[in-house]
């Protein structure tokens, strides 16, 4: 017998606004929503709400709102609702839980632990809207050897670099654990900020190859949907050894998700779940990684850089010093509250590190180790706003992933059931009734507007510094002082707490 | 002239621009009041079919066919191009209506007159209110060639 859950969230309907449009009833794939021919009146089964709040936006008198329940057991401080809620779902299906999107646990968030300097006085600050603020950067391999012709002329012995004009990429979200539309709106929203997007482990569907020079291919321990023709149309391709948000196991796209469309961009066969081994099977050294990504700058003939992407954890700092060493041009880190489109929800709530402290970690390390101009360091995992670009650049990357951000822009309201394929907003989903519901020339655009605006703040903070160029901002950890930190949180980040001069 | 076009592929067959088109129609700034407990006579309106849903509303055709077979005057194309009908002038004969090839002219709600869309020139909106609130710019309001 299963025992009975009460819901979380419940539908509140403010009768005397709501005029019986139905609009909300036929925007919800949950099946909310339905109207009472008897009475004239809508009626709502919060037990199917997802609180994705489709309803709430569309409902043109604002009738509708949702709130936490205040049902409660016995309160507990050990075994909270949630909790308990868990044990019985996994009593009456026997099942693994399953979540999606980022860690929503109340861990601590560094970012907010810390506070960006100002100039006063002496090295006053820069106004950017009268002088230049440069946030154009490039990755790649910094080390380039002095190398002289026949003639005696330089050579250019540069490797291959990735040129953005905003510190802010948009992460790897595969097609299929997103829809057609979204990943449209990505990919023309990267080419006209002048940045890059990331097909996730899903392959490239055809109509996207228009966008190649924007765009990073990845390389996962699928292989889905790698082949000569998708190698060739990026600008850079990007080995998938992790993720943050399920660090050590790989991805399981139901088979219901895989449509024609997916199974052709995907080349696996229609219907039919496809699972990304948690490892690589041909990499348990960094000698094997080594491997692949000379194969990979092989296939593409050395014209374009290779991102190794791991999860943030516990080892992050030497697993990064060994993918510094293995050719890798550019080392993607993902934090523990990094999203993803399903995961279980063990897995994403008590696995990895934050991305601050593996961030300030890695670049530490291979600071010290006199190799961190090898590889330039992309991080992600809940970098939330154009502050989070600017401390975790003071703290030593050279740019930043947006994934969870970039889907808000489109509408995604973190209802976190990515994973039953039923998105109201027409992102996480492959039904086609439910895609059509993002316009791209609406996407795209709010995309746009979100990072110009996330750049102006950049250039307004910098400036603030003193800073003028981003790259001056690279591991500025000065910039940075700390509040409401541990010592030892103090010495992992390398910044020194709020007060405290030079 | 500028149009509103509606574009079937982003069309979600929400029928908010049925409410919408309603509400503007009313003069009023709270839609609950205007439209609570009321039943709508919307100039547009959104044809469901499965999963295709497309929103139809007067195409204010070149050579309006409404124009040529009003009986009383009471139909005309301005010089925007904009096909107006005249409340005062209209007889209610409905000939108009079942011309339409689009079926974009209706009978107004007292029955007595015709109606169809003006894009909200004679409301205050000024311009097209469902096109302003469409959720999906599946409704357009442009010129095309």
């Amino acid at each position: 017998m299963n025992i009975y859950i009460q819901p979380d969230y419940e539908v509140v309907r403010n009768s005397d606004q709501c005029i019986a449009c139905r609009v909300c009833e036929r925007q919800c794939a949950n099946g909310v929503h339905s109207f009472d021919p008897d009475t004239g009146k809508m009626k709502a089964d919060s037990t199917r709400c997802v609180n994705c709040h489709r309803c709430v936006c569309l409902c043109p008198t604002h009738a509708l709102k949702i709130v936490k329940s205040d049902d409660t057991y016995k309160i507990n401080a050990n075994w909270d609702n949630q909790t308990v809620n868990e044990v019985y779902r996994q009593a009456n299906t026997g099942g693994v839980l399953l979540s999606s999107m980022g860690n929503p646990k109340p861990f601590p968030v560094f970012w907010d632990k810390m506070l960006v300097n100002a100039s006063q006085v002496t090295n006053p600050p820069i106004d950017p809207l009268r002088e230049p603020m440069e946030t154009r950067l490039w990755l790649g391999k910094r080390t380039a050897k002095v190398e002289r012709d026949e003639k005696g002329r330089l050579k250019n012995t540069l490797a291959p670099q990735l040129k953005l004009d905003v510190p802010i990429l948009f992460s790897a979200m595969s097609y299929g654990s997103i829809s057609y539309n979204a990943h449209e709106s990505l990919a023309r929203a990267a080419e006209e900020l002048g940045t890059y997007y990331n097909t996730g482990e899903g392959g490239l569907h055809r109509d996207f190859y228009r966008y190649g020079k924007n765009t990073i291919v990845q390389v996962a321990s699928g292989r889905f949907g790698v082949h000569k023709d998708y190698l060739e149309a990026a600008a850079a391709v990007e080995i998938k050894m992790g993720q943050g948000a399920k660090p050590g196991i790989g991805g399981h796209l139901p088979g219901a998700k895989i449509s024609a469309d997916v199974s052709e961009t995907r080349m696996i066969p229609q219907g039919v779940d496809a699972i990304s081994p948690a490892p690589h099977h041909d990499i348990y050294s960094i000698e094997d990684l080594r491997q692949l990504v000379y194969s990979l700058k092989e296939a593409t003939e050395y014209k374009k850089p290779v991102i190794v992407k791991i999860a943030a954890v516990h080892n992050a700092a030497a697993i990064a010093s060994g993918i510094a060493r293995s050719g890798a041009d550019i080392i993607a880190i993902d934090g523990y509250r990094g999203g993803t489109g399903a995961a279980p929800t063990r897995i994403r709530d008590n696995v990895g590190i934050p991305i601050e402290l593996a961030l300030a970690q890695v670049d530490e390390r291979l600071r010290q180790e006199g190799i961190r101009d090898e590889v330039s360091i992309l991080v992600g995992g809940s970098v939330r706003s154009s502050a989070d670009v600017v401390k975790a650049i003071a703290l030593g990357a050279d740019a930043c992933y947006i994934g969870t951000a970039a889907l808000l822009a489109l509408g995604c309201h973190l209802c976190r059931s990515c994973h039953t394929g039923k998105c109201n907003w027409g992102i996480a989903t492959q039904e086609p009734e439910l895609v059509k519901r993002l316009n791209p020339d609406v996407g795209y655009k709010r995309l746009v507007n979100l990072v110009t605006a996330w750049n102006h703040e950049i250039q307004e903070m910098m400036g603030g510094m003193g800073i003028n160029s981003i790259e001056a901002l690279r591991g500025n950890r000065l910039m940075l002082r700390g509040i409401g930190l541990t010592d030892t949180e103090l010495r992992l980040l390398g910044i020194r707490y709020a007060g405290e001069s030079l | 002239m500028k149009r509103i076009y509606v574009n079937e592929k982003w069309c979600l067959g929400c029928h908010l621009c049925e409410y919408e088109c309603a509400f503007a129609a009313t003069g009023l700034s709270d839609m609950a009041k205007a439209l609570k407990g009321k039943k709508i006579y919307p100039k547009i309106t959104v044809e469901d079919g499965g999963s295709v849903h497309f929103a139809v509303n007067c195409r204010h055709c070149t050579d309006a066919i409404c124009v040529k077979s009003c009986i009383s005057g009471a139909l005309s194309k301005g010089e925007d191009g904009v096909v107006r009908i005249d409340k005062n002038k209209c007889v209610g004969c409905l000939t108009c209506v079942l011309v339409c090839p689009f079926g974009a002219v209706m009978p107004a709600p007292d029955g007595h007159a015709a109606m169809k869309c003006q894009l909200c020139t004679d409301n205050a909106c000024g311009t097209p209110n469902c096109v302003a609130h469409c959720p999906n710019n599946a409704i357009v309001y442009e010129e095309r060639p």
